[in-house]
Parts: C-alpha cells; sequence; structure tokens
C-alpha cells in the first residue's frame, strides 16, 4: 500500500505569495535546525519585516500529565527527565520535591547536598547548551566546539555519579539512590577551576563582539510588563529588571544557607540575557565550591526514613523481613500519600518550573499538572516577534532558551 | 461474563486497598493564622463571596464563584499585588460533582506568597477568559480547552494546542484510556492512506507494552528463536533453527585493532 501523497494536506502551503494585502506567509519549522525542537511558527512577512507571528507547538506532546496519573509516583520519576531534557536532573529534583511535600517528609542532609550540587551542574549544562546552540544560530560556531567541550566536562561528572549523561533520574523521591563516588568532589573542584577560566574565555569571544553586539543588542526586547503579563520566569525575568529567583525570594532545600548573588538586566533584550546567562554561570560555580565542605561535614544518610512511603535502605531490606514487605507493597502497589494538593515551584535553569499533584489518596496522582516555564516563553513569541525583521527570529528563538520537551510534555 | 469495569474513569487504578487503611490528609490551617494571608482574605471577602479559603503547604486557596473570575483576578492583580498568574488549568470531577475545577496560580512578588484561585463550573458551562487580565491565559486557556474540553469564552484564538486540530475528545479527562480511544486509533490510518485503507492496514496499535507472542516480524522471542517473518500462527514453530550470531566470522565493528596497542588512559586529554 502506497501513502497516497495528497492525503496529506497541510493548513498552509509553505509560502503564499501574492496575498491580498502583499504580505507573505513563511512557515517556519516544525522541521528547522534553529527552531529548537519542533516548533511551527507561522510567519507573515511585510517585506523582511514580521506583522504577524503564530507559533504552533505540539509536535512532541507525549501527554505526561496524563501518564503522570497512571502511574505510582515513583514510576512517573523517570518520565519527568524527558520534560527539559538538558537539564533533567531539574525536573526530577521538582518533581521530588513536590511529592515529598505532599508526603510531609524530608530528605537527609547529605542527600539535599547531593542534589544541590547535581541541579547545579545540570545549571551549567543547561546554560552551556544555551550558548553553544544560540551562538551557533547566530553565527558564531566555535563558541559552540567550546562550550560543548565544557558541557562534556559536567556531563562526564553527572555520568561518574548516576551512570547516565542525558536522562539522569538521579533524585529519587526520599533523597538520592547513591553517594558520591570516591574523588569526584576533587573532579568537581578540578571542572570548577576550568570553567571559571573558559567562561572568560566565551565572553572574550562574545561580549565586544561587534558581529554578535549587532544581532544581539536591543533585539527581542522585553519589557517588564510585557514578562509579567507572559507569565516569564527565570533569566527571561530578570532580564527586564525583575530580581525573581526562587532560590532567593522563595528558597527551598539547601538555598537560604548558600551565598550567591541573583544577578539582574536592565534592558530585556537579548544580549541582556547573554550577559545574565554568562553570570549566572560563575554564581553557579560560586555555589558548587561551598558546597564541597558542606558535603564533607554531613552525615551518611542518603534517604528519609519514612517507612510507609520510602523503601528502606538495601541492607535492611536484605536482612530485615519486614523492610522487605515494605518495599515489595511500595514497589508492586506504590505508596499512598494522603489527600491534598500541592504546587511546588523550583528554580530550572529555564525559569519557574513546578508541578502541582493533585492527590485523592490512591497511589496514583488525581491531577498532576506540569508547569514548563518554556511553554509561555514560547507563547510570547506572538508578541515579542511582530515588528524585527525576519533575520531576528533565529536570535530571539534560540536567545529564549526553550526546549520543547517541556513545552509539548 | 466480563467483569463490569465504570466507563466515566478509567485511569489506573490500585487493585488491592486495605479495608482498615484510613486515608490522612494534608494538614490545613486557617488564613486568619498569617498575617499576610489574613489581610488578603478581608479585603477578598469584603467585595466579593469566597465560598471556603484555607491554607494548604504554605499556601492560600480560595474558591470563587464562576462568573467573578475576571472580576476577583482583576482585584488580585490590582489591589492586591498578585501580579502575576503563573499556572491555570482544569480538574476533571465530571464523575463526581459533574464538573471541573479551576484553578488559577497566583504569585506576589513583593509579598513572597502564592494564592491559588478555585472556581467550579458545570461541564458545559462557559468559562470567561481572563487574557485581559494576563496576557498568559491566550496559551493556557487553549490548552485547558485542549485537553479538558472546558468552554471559554471571549478568547481571541480558542482552537487546540497541543493536539491536532480535529483531534476527536480531550485526553485529559478521566473517561479518555491512556493509549487513546477508538478515534486516535485510526487517526493517522485516515489521514496518511484514508479511510478506505482501514481493512487493509488495521487500527494503530497505541499499546506501547502491547506484545503479540505471533508476530515474528516485531517481535523477537527469547529462547526459541524463530526466523524472521515466520507464521507460526497455527501454533508450529520450527524444531530446529539454525542460528549464525555475527561474531562468527561476521564483519567486525574496528577492522584494524590492535589489541595489543590499546591503551586505557587514565583521564581525559
Amino acid at each position: 500500500m502506497q501513502q497516497q501523497v495528497n492525503r496529506l494536506k497541510p493548513f498552509f502551503e509553505n509560502i503564499h505569495f501574492e496575498r491580498e494585502d502583499n504580505t507573505m506567509m513563511v512557515n517556519f519549522g516544525p522541521q528547522h535546525p534553529s527552531a529548537h525542537g519542533q516548533m511551527r511558527l507561522m510567519l507573515e512577512l511585510q517585506g523582511e519585516e514580521i506583522v504577524k507571528a503564530t507559533p504552533g507547538v505540539g509536535y512532541l506532546h507525549r501527554g505526561m500529565e496524563k501518564m503522570g496519573e497512571n502511574m505510582i509516583y515513583n514510576e512517573f520519576l523517570p518520565t519527568t527527565d524527558r520534560m527539559d531534557y538538558i537539564a533533567s536532573t531539574s525536573n526530577n529534583y521538582g518533581y521530588a520535591l513536590a511529592v515529598e511535600q505532599l508526603l510531609g517528609i524530608e530528605a537527609p542532609r547529605r542527600a539535599e547536598v547531593i542534589r544541590t550540587m547535581l541541579l547545579e551542574i545540570n545549571r551549567l549544562m543547561s546554560h552551556l547548551f544555551w550558548l553553544a546552540t544560540h551562538a551557533l544560530d547566530v553565527g558564531a560556531m566555535s563558541v559552540f566546539l567550546y562550550a560543548f567541550r565544557e558541557r562534556e566536562f559536567a556531563m562526564d561528572l553527572m555520568e561518574d555519579y548516576c551512570g547516565a549523561r542525558l536522562t539522569h533520574s538521579a533524585v529519587r523521591i526520599g533523597g538520592v539512590p547513591l553517594d558520591l563516588p570516591a574523588g569526584w568532589c576533587d573532579d568537581l573542584e578540578k571542572f570548577c577551576g576550568i570553567l571559571m577560566t573558559e567562561v572568560e574565555k566565551y565572553e572574550g569571544l562574545l561580549t565586544e563582539n561587534r558581529i554578535w553586539r549587532m544581532r544581539l543588542e536591543n533585539v527581542g526586547v522585553i519589557d517588564t510588563q510585557m514578562a509579567k503579563q507572559w507569565a516569564c520566569s527565570g533569566i527571561v525575568l530578570r532580564a527586564s529588571g525583575v530580581k525573581w529567583d526562587l532560590r532567593r525570594e522563595m528558597p527551598y532545600g539547601l538555598y537560604p544557607e548558600l551565598d550567591f548573588d541573583v544577578p539582574i538586566g536592565e534592558t530585556g533584550c537579548s544580549y541582556a540575557r547573554y550577559k545574565l546567562h554568562m553570570q549566572e554561570m560563575r554564581e553557579t560555580v560560586k555555589i558548587l565550591r561551598q558546597l564541597i565542605p558542606m558535603y564533607n561535614e554531613s552525615e551518611s544518610q542518603l534517604m528519609a526514613h519514612a517507612p510507609e512511603y520510602i523503601s528502606a535502605p538495601k541492607e535492611e531490606i536484605m536482612t530485615q523481613n519486614y523492610s522487605l514487605m515494605q518495599h515489595f507493597v511500595l514497589v508492586t502497589q506504590g505508596m499512598r500519600p494522603p489527600k491534598g494538593e500541592v504546587y511546588v515551584a523550583t528554580e530550572s535553569p529555564k525559569g519557574e518550573l513546578a508541578f502541582m499533584i493533585v492527590s485523592d489518596g490512591s497511589p496514583y496522582a488525581y491531577k498532576m499538572k506540569l508547569r514548563a516555564p518554556s511553554f509561555w516563553h514560547t507563547g510570547l513569541l506572538e508578541d515579542l516577534l511582530p515588528g524585527h525583521q525576519l533575520a531576528d527570529v533565529v536570535t530571539i528563538i534560540g536567545n529564549l532558551n526553550v526546549v520543547f520537551g517541556e513545552i509539548d510534555r | 461474563m466480563r467483569k463490569y469495569t465504570s466507563k466515566t474513569d478509567v485511569q489506573a487504578k490500585s487493585y488491592y486497598n486495605d479495608r482498615f487503611y484510613v486515608t490522612p490528609t494534608l494538614p490545613r490551617s486557617k488564613a486568619s493564622d498569617d498575617e499576610v494571608y489574613s489581610k488578603d482574605i478581608e479585603a477578598l471577602s469584603a467585595k466579593f463571596e469566597i465560598s471556603e479559603n484555607y491554607v494548604e503547604n504554605k499556601e492560600l486557596v480560595i474558591y470563587i464563584q464562576p462568573d467573578k473570575n475576571v472580576e476577583v483576578l482583576t482585584y488580585l492583580k490590582e489591589e492586591l499585588e498578585y501580579d502575576m498568574c503563573m499556572e491555570l488549568s482544569a480538574v476533571d470531577y465530571i464523575a463526581s460533582r459533574g464538573g471541573f475545577e479551576i484553578f488559577y496560580e497566583m504569585l506576589s512578588m513583593s509579598k513572597h506568597r502564592r494564592m491559588r484561585v478555585k472556581t467550579f463550573i458545570r461541564q458545559k458551562q462557559p468559562l470567561e477568559s481572563i487574557i485581559n487580565v494576563f496576557k498568559m491565559a491566550s496559551w493556557s486557556e487553549r490548552e485547558m480547552y485542549d485537553m479538558y474540553g472546558v468552554k471559554v469564552v471571549n478568547h481571541p484564538n480558542m482552537k487546540r494546542i497541543l493536539m491536532p486540530d480535529d483531534w476527536y475528545d480531550y485526553p485529559l479527562r478521566k473517561t479518555y484510556p491512556l493509549t487513546g480511544d477508538e478515534a486516535a486509533s485510526w487517526y493517522e490510518v485516515d489521514k496518511i492512506f484514508g479511510k478506505e485503507a482501514r481493512d487493509i492496514i488495521g487500527p494503530e496499535i497505541r499499546d506501547c507494552a502491547a506484545i503479540d507472542r505471533y508476530d515474528t516480524e516485531r517481535f523477537s522471542r527469547l529462547g526459541h528463536e524463530v526466523p524472521f517473518g515466520t507464521d507460526i500462527t497455527d501454533g508450529k514453530e520450527p524444531e530446529h533453527t539454525p542460528l549464525a550470531y555475527q561474531e562468527e566470522g561476521g564483519v567486525r565493528f574496528i577492522k584494524k585493532l590492535n589489541e595489543e596497542d590499546s591503551v586505557t588512559i587514565k583521564e581525559r586529554r
């Protein structure tokens, strides 16, 4: 049976010439390399100027919220990896934190230190990836090579810890599964040193680069009003002059104890966001360096002790009958959290990543809402793109740091 | 006779429930115990009808009338400094209460507080769009319509966002099965090959865990290997299958590898 080509009628042809108002429709994506995923952008052009932009999403829709309602809580955790797959631990952490708050438990201190280390490494991975691909889109190819090299070091650290490089699932509900391997902190320290010098080199390549500034400065200006209207968060919001970092303003985990600055921008343009990414990488290194002594001082417990929700450590499961029974029930039937609702927001590298869980007391969530920051950062394009030139589209999409795994979920 | 299963909720269910288990509830406190929330509640109840309010997990939850959503959110935004709406969506209670619970997740950056504004609408009751108060509703309400079929009125571009425009039914409702319904299994067949090809192709298997033990083209069988594409639907399997693995005289992946010369490096260069 042959495919009948004409059956697949797209809603728009790729290009409409000579419409009545003499604008041109350009269908950008969904298979466009600089759309950073599967985004379809229908652009109406007057010459080279955009008069109307209609972003279309949903090409990576896997129904994660539906899956979350049909899986027991532990089962769903690896699925959250596939949201923001550039920094998957941030999703794992957001989810684990939400479930922990629903259960009313807290991860032990060492677990919290390891989690925070992983979170910040993931932030670096995400920012380096952003820098690399964004610079590549704009035309600075060499930055791509350098930034990916350092990202590789960060991924090696993740690999040494949990064995995975992209989809880590390294955080579990109630703690972390493993302690850090021997010598890992030394590698981390070394990586921090490398990164600090390398960030300087990236800035040397880009910050005062004439072409880079021409392509980024005053392009994609998001003012404070617009950012608030569109529920922007993370760097997009901070670049518009709002000092709002959840790690600082509504802190969770270890962040109240850590010393770091929240850089903010003023202009809200792409260049301001670039500056923020670079400064944030430095702050992240600062956090990582503070965490190493905290790790050494912590007790060795890795999972919270809550027998009705969290399985006992392996040694206990293997030696004590009741722990084994409990573990068996938790794996086959799942934990039964209290009835209630939680909305737990964390600062992921992209912005406010939140998990809303409505629990009716059964092992399956009654409602699981995943709030992904990129969703509105993409919706924003409707308002942001008109008035810009066609060449700026790629800059703006790349600059907003959207990841389609979390937009479509 | 097949066991009766409810069609109003086809979500996964626990197969064993302890008769004596008492489900605990997440502790709730009164809004008046919190200094910020008590003022907010006071100001709100003076102007609007707040049917219920409590603080759950450090966050204020209030219930309002569905026709007052725009007024309440405008008031929250302009008077009470809840200037961002971070999220909105619905929760399906069609089977138990005949409608949806809509929630708006508000954030006040000056007070460092969150508030969840909730309202209940019946299944086909229209809901006013809040797009004039918060622009983010432009996409959120589309998603809510796409996933739950909540009718939002006065939205300039109310159409599906994640699912295709011609998709049948609303995927996040409790009545919608995880692997999709009948219409979903024919969607791509109809779209690509046409309705007339249904008999030839058959419905799409949307259960990713589905295994067909007689299908020797897409499923290999551990322990009892049969050659690719052998018809074993009659139950007769070949007694002896000649097996040839690639390692035995096949093509090697690295042709010129000399194992004595290779070294394992300790550190990345």
